[in-house]
């Protein structure tokens, strides 16, 4: 994409170092460039999805400093010197209670969900003023119900030690 | 023959991509590397109607960067094929729906793109334009033959007229439903490539032989320079069975002029605007009735918004007006059908395909009439239900040997009907701001293309043995979601005898696949699967085993490619009607469907009276739908149907300007969350269906069916009103019962029924 530069203004070009999924990376980015474009165009982590673009559906979330985010609503130069984990970082075997009892079909919203559940899973803490179902609406699924990923969090909960 | 079969879900336990899709691996169409491309955008037209006066570029950009294509670049007929030809694939000079492709642009960076889309004004000359379905036009406003009536269908039994005027009781009523927009969660997108002199297009898609056949239409190419390949879906119900076609042609055109690769993929904002919606519908419902609740007169009449082209509206009519009477015994029945054009962006198919828009307003009705004759409801349908040697609207003769009425006893029972009916009287009396209801919905869903749809399509499938003794199932059915290559896999294996890992499904692509037909209809699993079936049974053939599952399927494959050096193994299927299915299209009689599911939803809901809001707080759905296939997969399918309904009823509320929807956007057009549903709790009977996958029927769409009039049923219970229109939002109840200040008042002196 050689003409991009020419178009775009040279001066809003910027250098952003942050953690991502463990490791420091840097890369050069537009001030308006989101966290998800960046994750997804840039550096080619295209497991975070887009979804709605405006914060509703979640299918894009990442963790930042630990906590879920829209990807969408963050532009990438907020990340500096701060730590993103996508679902890329996730274990396989953490999500076997969601992929037994049915927590995704056709997967988009999927990306999603597993971090807002494995979050959740996490935080156990959280239920004693929040119920499960409150705690994932932010994520937007159009094929489950959300059944299948209700019994899948609460499995794996009940796994924990 | 064979043993006894152990059940699938033995073999499968769990979904086949599901762990690629839980950790973001698997890759959609806008997640392949792909290398020196350029981005496509549509630019739209800004008007419902009207001559294009002036296509305005903004001198300030310097547009041979861009790619332009309009009109005059395509090669063949300006039309997207499908049932008529009536659709351009970009408007030539004159526009009939707001947001119509009138230009294309491509351009390497998508930010420019877009910001140079912005800036081309499309200047419309305004004629009277057509938004309102349920108005008869004027004259200045007729563009589709002499009266705007894209198709027009009847079905006739009996002597309605003189049963009605036979009638102790005659109950009227008029339904009304409205569009709903799918939120597939990954938005429509395509890319095309020239290989060669081969264009290639991948993307989001439900049927890969519509794709070609539009291409191979409008682009003037034969199918051996076209290749049409499916990429994993994220989601369709039925938003990507004929939409891709146009975004498929539009980057197959801006590909064939600038040489590059091309990618659309729309935002979400755009998916929801320019593609089809689930058509609203108005139904008017007249229906003789005895004291004692026996239907003896039927009249029906159905009207559909289709919009502004024919696309699927005349088959979304047909199978609306096949269920418009419901799963009842009545000898005399007329039903009239109707679709309308209007400059409203067209409709198309979604999930039930008419289906959801008539059982609402019948399953609404059969409470009016409950409600006429102080009876219960649930003792009304179960009156009426079908019984085996009974027959539908069209005559078609029920001999499934499914027990409708058992299913509905075991939805009553599961939701705990008559305690819960007892124990809302009391609550009501005794809540000053709540109200709880509880109500019910028997239906049925034809499963499989319509009449002799099945027929005509001839679907052929393939199952190659390959030389290391695995083998490739060829279908172009795809996934999406639903579960098909779990199915697949599974059926193969069970069928072979072979472990699953042995199987193979290829990749939904035109260039090696046969034409197994859409993945539409509720038709995957029990036509194609058992086409799976069958072309497992060719290959035993081939194999010279087919007396026999003892014999090691594997080493045979193996064995015979020692002896076959360069030949390929391969078992194939062709459809065959199961035998006695006879359907007469002219005059709409006869058996419009193979086989159908049989429902019973119980939807219980909580009414606030202060801010109208309906929260729906039990739901149980029991189907027969012959011999589930898999477990988990099908009850995520009933789950999640039920959650699309309950937001179509209740929630998801299409604002039109001009025809075009004013909302698209997920911030205010709503779709449920989590929090706002309850656990589904899902049952079902399995009676076999003989000429589905292991007795299988179909099962994707019947879930759509129930929920919107088991839920307003259960707010009529609730409330006393008698709400007709869906989505039910707390502004429409407010606008129809004033009900709530006054029962408050009165403390539940109210109209619990």
């Amino acid at each position: 994409m050689t003409d991009q530069s020419a178009i775009r203004n040279p001066q809003s070009a910027i250098q952003v170092a942050f953690t991502l999924n463990g490791s420091p990376i840097s890369a050069e980015i537009d001030l308006t460039d989101r966290l998800l474009d960046t994750l997804r165009y840039r550096l080619g982590l295209t497991g975070t999805k887009e979804g709605c673009g405006e914060g509703e559906c979640g299918a894009c979330t990442v963790y930042l400093d630990g906590l879920p985010v829209n990807s969408c609503l963050v532009p990438t130069y907020q990340v500096r010197g701060r730590r993103v984990e996508t679902v890329e970082s996730l274990p396989p075997a953490r999500l076997d209670p969601l992929l037994t009892h049915g927590a995704t079909q056709c997967g988009a919203c999927t990306p999603g969900v597993a971090m807002t559940s494995c979050w959740i899973i996490d935080h156990p803490e959280l239920l004693a003023t929040h119920a499960v179902r409150e705690l994932l609406a932010g994520n937007l699924c159009r094929c489950t119900g959300y059944d299948g990923i209700l019994d899948g969090i609460a499995a794996a909960m009940q796994a924990r030690p | 023959m064979r043993r006894q079969p152990p059940p699938v879900y033995s073999l499968i336990v769990h979904r086949l991509e599901g762990l690629a899709k839980l950790t973001g691996r698997e890759q959609y169409v806008d997640d392949l590397p792909l290398e020196g491309f350029l981005w496509g955008a549509t630019v739209r037209s800004p008007a419902p109607r009207g001559r294009v006066t002036a296509i305005r570029f903004d001198p300030a950009i310097d547009w041979s960067q861009f790619t332009v294509v309009d009109h005059r670049d395509i090669p063949g007929p300006n039309v997207i094929a499908l049932i008529e030809s009536d659709q351009p694939v970009l408007a030539p000079g004159y526009v009939r729906h707001v947001h119509e492709a009138v230009l294309l642009l491509a351009h390497p960076d998508r930010a420019v793109l877009r910001r140079a889309a912005a800036a081309v004004r499309i200047e419309v000359a305004p004629e009277p334009a057509v938004t309102d379905f349920r108005v008869v036009p004027r004259p200045d406003q007729i563009q589709y033959g002499a009266d705007n009536v894209l198709k027009h269908l009847h079905i006739s039994k009996g002597d309605v007229e003189r049963a009605l005027a036979g009638a102790p009781i005659v109950v009227e009523g008029v339904y009304e439903t409205g569009a709903q927009e799918h939120v597939y969660l990954e938005p429509q997108g395509m890319i095309a490539t020239l290989e060669g002199d081969v264009l290639v297009v991948r993307g989001s898609m439900q049927c890969p032989y519509y794709i070609l056949k539009a291409l191979r239409y409008a682009l003037g190419r034969d199918e051996t320079r076209l290749r049409v390949i499916q990429t994993p879906t994220g989601g369709g119900f039925g938003g990507k069975e004929e939409y891709p076609s146009t975004i498929a042609l539009h980057a197959a055109l801006l590909a064939l002029k600038s040489g590059k690769p091309v990618k659309i993929v729309y935002d979400r904002g755009e998916d929801m605007a320019a593609t089809t919606k689930r058509h609203p519908s108005l139904v008017r419902h007249r229906t003789g009735v005895t004291p004692d609740g026996r239907l003896l007169a039927q009249d029906i009449a159905v009207v559909m918004d289709g919009g502004a082209y024919v696309t699927l509206s005349p088959v979304v009519l047909s199978r609306g007006i096949i269920h418009a009477a419901g799963p009842y015994a009545c000898d005399h029945v007329r039903i009239d059908g109707r679709a309308m054009f209007t400059n409203a962006v067209p409709f198309g198919a979604f999930r039930g395909f008419g289906a959801p828009q008539t059982h609402f307003a019948n399953e609404r009705h059969m409470d009016r009439i409950a409600a006429r004759l102080g009876l219960d409801p649930a003792e009304l349908r179960r009156r009426n239900l079908l019984r085996d040697e009974e027959s539908t609207a069209t005559g078609q003769v029920i001999r499934d040997g499914a027990d409708r009425r058992a299913v509905l006893e075991q939805a009553l029972s599961l939701a705990d009907y008559d305690a819960k009916r007892s124990a809302h009287l009391r609550f009501n009396a005794s809540s000053a701001t709540t109200r709880r209801g509880i109500g019910v919905a028997t239906f049925h869903h034809g499963a499989g293309f319509t009449g002799s749809g099945e027929a005509m399509l001839a679907s052929r499938l393939a199952v190659a043995g390959l030389a290391d003794g695995s083998i490739e199932i060829r279908s172009a059915n795809i996934e999406m979601g639903q579960g098909t290559l779990t199915v697949f896999t599974a059926l193969a294996a069970e069928r072979l005898g072979i472990e699953p890992s042995a199987v193979r499904i290829a990749a939904a692509d035109t260039a090696r696949v046969p034409n197994s037909g859409p993945t539409v209809a509720s038709r995957t699993a029990m036509v194609v699967g058992r086409l799976v079936e069958r072309a497992c049974d060719d290959l035993r053939r081939r194999l010279d085993l087919a007396s026999s599952t003892e014999g090691d399927v594997r080493t045979a494959i193996r064995s015979w490619y020692e002896t076959h050096p360069g030949a390929e193994l391969v078992g194939e299927a062709t459809y065959e009607p199961p035998p006695g299915v006879v359907w007469d299209d002219a005059r709409y009689r006869g058996d419009a469907y193979g086989t159908f599911g049989w429902g019973a939803y119980v939807a219980e809901v909580e009414v606030d009276l202060r801010t109208y809001e309906t929260r729906v707080i039990d739901f149980v759905a029991v189907q027969d739908v012959g011999k589930v296939l898999h477990e988990v997969l099908a009850r995520g399918q009933v789950q999640g149907g039920v959650a699309q309904a309950i937001g179509w009823a209740l929630l998801e509320d299409c604002r039109w300007k001009d025809g075009a929807m004013a909302n698209a956007q997920l911030t205010n057009y709503l779709i449920p969350t989590s929090d706002d549903l309850p656990r589904i709790r899902v049952a079902f009977l399995e009676t076999p269906y003989a000429y589905g996958a292991q007795g299988a029927k179909g099962l994707g769409e019947l879930p759509m069916d129930g929920p919107a009039p088991a839920i307003v049923n259960a707010v009529a219970a609730a409330t006393g009103a008698d709400p007709c229109v869906i989505p039910l939002t707390p502004e429409r109840l407010m606008t129809i019962a004033d009900f709530g200040l006054r029962n408050a008042e009165s403390k539940g002196q109210g109209t619990g029924s």
